[in-house]
């Protein structure tokens, strides 16, 4: 199911306005990479032209390649709405459809895509799901009741379950735990550490404590200056970015001597 | 420092007379304006003012005298609070009195002749006494229903590509278009659907349908504006979830997006509704009157509540007073139609709405 990415030579733009110059780097399957950097780098923008959901807002584009298990994403003949079927997204604000139940949440992708599937099959989806979300005991005797209802951990965990219902190969995560307390943060990471078994995790985070715990290799993005794109700096093993990197401006990042 | 930090917690002293002294007590405020409304009603009425310029002048008068009183016994700011409280308390009951007054002088009028008759009987052989509204009831009725069913979705899609599809310069010609559309005069609708039915039924035509036309071409560009609105308001981050999850685009938009704002949308389509139910102008030109029933909009002339209360008051027959008592029922049952509606909006909005909680 996992799947390893790799991108050549990728540049984003906003318009005419580049946002990322120049990224080559390969995620590997089964695995957590994290991506740092500090805010207006690019590293969300980065994150979402993976899936190509970069392209929905106006104006945007992407020059370069990505491929995933060496299918090219950005090729001609591509549906983006395919290619956002096997790359699957949670955001950093929880965002479950408030005229949903739980159930139909996580079902969303399904239903939604107008999937047949008997209904004995589509519960076992649902409890499969909210268990590999860390879930399911917690909401088990309330799924049809409505998911605003849940609290801000519950609901982003619910975004999870929703995401990995539809089996995607790799799964995209921008800043999943900020909004959160540090009891759900933790919930959040056990379950990607977890979920790494399964599928590819690609994860932005502002907290670095989180990269050092949760990723195998880590990415760090910066820019040089206001109004010039971001850059990846530096992708290595996690233990050697946070230990030893090679970059300055990365251990200048790291131990909070930036700028 | 510690002792800075005591100071600034403790509450301020109460010295008993120095802060009660400043300020007026509650009852003061009443009794500025009862002294002025005495004042001005014993001078004035002896005098033959009018009772609407002695609410008038109490009101100013009270307003000056509060504000001084204020202003020599509390200080300035209350002062100024005080007499802003009364402008605007005034402005409010200024506002209140065309409202209060339409509505007693329709009531009144009207109550008498709201009777089972009136609901159940056409103008058919009537002269003079009795006679009802049972076929303007059902034409307005008709006529409305046809309008949302032309309006609502043209109004609906427009709204979708403005705010899901539509960029550059279309987007903009729409809105502009649409802008231009909310002024229209309504008498202008209506010629545009007579010279519309024209052209295929000749001159001198006049059908519901055509009504119908001429109330949409009012009706549609405010349901686009409310609709417009409403579907902004879905936030963006629920069309990006369902996008991420592979769903396309058009899907997004129907199983998301309109599901979401389905109560603001409801709440338009009734508000948009109770702005043409009361259209006259439009539909003398297209509809016309007749005093039978006629259920069917594709055949000939029908009545609608509007179009009958002007042609009760304007042509009552010998003696008019029957008529013209007619007239006011029926402007009455155009009001509570309308109120109606816009009960029925507010419920609408309150049981649809998503349930957000926290």
């Amino acid at each position: 199911m996992a799947k390893r990415i790799d991108i050549s030579d990728l540049n984003i733009y906003y318009g005419d306005f580049r946002a990322v110059a120049d990224v080559t780097v390969s995620i590997e399957p089964r695995s957590v990479t994290a991506l740092i950097g500090p805010s207006g780098c690019g590293k969300s923008t980065f994150l979402r032209s993976i899936n190509r959901m970069h392209e929905v807002l106006p104006g945007a584009r992407v020059e370069g390649k990505v491929s995933m298990d060496g299918q090219d994403l950005y090729g001609p003949d591509v549906d983006p709405v395919d290619v956002r079927r096997q790359i699957g997204m949670v955001f950093q604000r929880p965002n479950p459809f408030p005229t949903m139940s739980i159930y139909d949440n996580v079902a969303a992708g399904i239903r939604l895509n107008a999937r047949k599937m008997k209904k004995s099959d589509l519960d076992a989806l649902v409890e499969r799901s909210l268990q590999g979300a860390n879930l399911w005991r917690e909401v088990r005797d309330r799924l049809n009741r409505p998911a605003s209802g849940l609290s801000g951990g519950q609901q982003q965990r619910l975004c999870i379950a929703r995401a990995i219902a539809v089996e995607p190969d790799v799964l995209l995560m921008d800043e999943p735990a900020s909004a959160l307390d540090p009891i759900s943060t933790l919930a959040i990471e056990d379950l990607m550490t977890e979920m790494k078994e399964r599928f590819t995790i690609v994860i932005v985070t502002h907290n670095m404590q989180q990269a050092a715990r949760v990723s195998e290799q880590t990415g760090f993005f910066n820019l040089s200056a206001a109004g010039q794109p971001g850059r990846l700096i530096e992708f290595n093993s996690t233990e050697k970015i946070f230990s030893n990197p090679d970059e300055k401006a990365t251990e200048d990042y790291i131990s909070g001597r930036f700028g | 420092m510690s002792q800075t930090t005591g100071t600034l917690l403790s509450p301020p002293p109460v010295t008993g007379g120095s802060r009660r002294k400043g300020r007026l007590p509650r009852w003061a405020a009443w009794a500025v304006f009862g002294t002025a409304l005495v004042l001005v009603a014993g001078i004035g009425l002896p005098a033959g003012l009018a009772l609407a310029l002695v609410v008038l002048f109490t009101g100013v008068l009270g307003t000056l005298a509060l504000y001084v009183l204020s202003r020599v016994t509390e200080n300035r700011r209350t002062a100024t609070d005080r007499l802003v409280t009364c402008v605007v308390v005034g402005a409010f009951a200024l506002a209140m009195v065309p409202l209060l007054s339409l509505v007693y002088e329709v009531v009144s009028r009207g109550i008498g002749r709201l009777d089972g008759e009136f609901f159940n009987s056409s103008l058919v052989g009537v002269i003079g006494e009795g006679g009802g509204a049972y076929h303007a009831i059902f034409g307005t009725l008709i006529i409305t229903g046809l309008t949302a069913l032309i309006s609502v979705p043209i109004g609906l899609l427009t709204a979708i590509y403005l705010v899901e599809y539509g960029s550059g310069r279309l987007k903009k010609v729409i809105t502009f278009l649409v802008d231009v559309m909310t002024g229209i005069p309504s008498i202008v609708a209506g010629l545009f659907a007579y010279a519309l039915f024209a052209i295929f039924f000749g001159p001198g035509v006049r059908l519901g349908i055509a009504g119908a036309v001429a109330l949409s071409v009012l009706m549609t560009p405010v349901f686009v504006r409310s609709a417009e609105e409403v579907l902004k308001l879905v936030p963006n981050e629920l069309r990006e979830a369902a996008y991420a999850l592979g769903v396309p685009k058009w899907r997004t938009v129907v199983k998301i997006v309109l599901p979401t704002a389905v109560a603001g949308l409801g709440t338009g389509v009734t508000l948009a509704v109770a702005r043409v139910i009361g259209e006259t102008a439009p539909l003398l030109v297209t509809v016309g009157i007749t005093n039978a029933t006629n259920l069917n909009p594709f055949d000939g002339r029908m009545a609608t509540l509007p179009v009958y209360a002007f042609y009760q008051l304007t042509q009552p027959g010998v003696p008019p007073e029957f008529a013209i008592d007619r007239a006011w029922t029926a402007a009455l049952l155009l009001i509570a139609l309308v109120m109606a509606l816009n009960v029925v909006a507010r419920l609408i909005s309150r049981f649809f709405a998503p349930t957000t909680g926290r």
